[in-house]
């Protein structure tokens, strides 16, 4: 009884990813992100070079998951933003529904900035993942609607 | 959740393995995480105490191979063990596609398996979820070492419904691949049947 797939079409992607340019611009920002809170990374955009951002979105979604714990447990409903401050690089979180828009910055930005232009996407995002979850996906092939038990196989051997 | 991306034609799905403290969790990801070619997987990360005894989870992402055109991504965690640690362990579970019990076969831990296992179906519960219909895989592990239950006795005990046994003993690393295949193939069936 696991939960319903996110299916993200290629014109949704490209359109979320245009969304982060623009934040990423914006904000002078080195990467910005976007993750799932169970932890999976739905897009990225910057200079992501070396930057692991498969466990950097894990992680993100585990600080989130952790203060939000924290957050019920004194009567909040959660924490809607996260911010942790370092000697040069930085990095600054929202709680957008299911999602979280994850944005690394250094000296370049400043927190103030960041807050205020993650803030004014926000709503862009809710809607267009609002879209992505309730969208009618009977035309996409599922990769796995003709796969076979070798097929599954071969991925072991 | 299994997240499947048509741009980049990835498939993400999520692994969790869960049993009481001590019983090989970290060990299994870390056998895995060695025997595995560096492009196949990132790194393991491990959120632990200062005496290696795992705090929040351990996550690697794990790539097996390419499905019809679609890289396959398991990202593995594990949860922590110890019974006060439990508000972490309900996190993890968030969104969870399959699940691994990896039960201590030491005479000695019978209880901390029964409890831990109460505990994982209570905590899948809370989160929506129903052990009886998540992909499902019970591991028997430290089979190598003197003092073990009969591994029909534990089944006995520990078996829920039908799902597949494996002996292991994580820290040679036997069994430890049967078991993510187990549970992977299970994963992969309920995502073809959609």
């Amino acid at each position: 009884m696991a939960d319903t797939p996110i299916l993200l079409r290629e014109q949704q992607y490209h359109q979320l990813k245009a969304v982060l340019a623009r934040l990423r611009m914006d904000a002078t920002a080195k990467v910005v992100f976007l993750v799932d809170k169970d932890g999976q990374e739905i897009a990225s955009l910057g200079e992501v070079g070396n930057l692991d951002t498969t466990s950097l979105a894990s992680l993100a979604a585990g600080n989130v998951a952790a203060t939000g714990g924290m957050a019920q447990l004194i009567g909040e409903k959660e924490f809607p933003t996260l911010s942790h401050e370092g000697e040069k690089e930085s990095i600054h979180i929202s709680v957008i529904g299911r999602l979280l828009l994850v944005v690394v910055f250094d000296e370049r930005s400043s927190l103030g900035l960041v807050k205020l232009r993650s803030k004014q996407v926000s709503q862009q995002l809710a809607s267009m993942f609002d879209e992505i979850t309730s969208g009618d996906y009977d035309d996409l092939d599922s990769p796995f609607a003709g796969i076979t038990d070798e097929d599954i196989d071969s991925l072991f051997s | 959740m299994t997240f499947i991306n048509y741009a980049s034609r990835e498939i993400n799905c999520k692994i969790v393995y869960y049993g009481p403290g001590l019983c090989g969790k970290t060990t299994n990801l870390q056998y895995i995480f060695d025997s595995t070619a560096p492009q196949a997987r990132g790194k393991l990360i491990s959120l632990a105490t200062e005496t290696d005894r795992t705090l929040f989870f351990d996550f690697m992402p794990l790539e097996l191979g390419t499905v019809r055109g679609f890289k396959t991504r398991f990202h593995l965690y594990t949860v922590p063990g110890q019974v006060f640690y439990d508000a972490s362990r309900k996190l993890i579970l968030k969104g969870v596609d399959g699940v691994v019990f990896v039960a201590d076969s030491q005479e000695e831990r019978m209880d901390a398996n029964i409890e831990s296992l109460y505990n994982l179906e209570e905590n899948l519960r809370s989160q929506g979820y129903d052990l009886n219909k998540i992909p499902y895989v019970l591991q028997l592990n430290k089979r190598d070492l003197g003092n073990v239950v009969p591994v029909e006795d534990l089944a006995a005990e520990l078996q829920r419904k039908g799902e597949p046994v494996v002996e292991a003993v994580a820290s040679t690393g036997t069994g430890v691949f049967d078991t993510l295949k187990a549970v992977a193939k299970q994963v992969l069936t309920e995502l073809r049947k959609g």
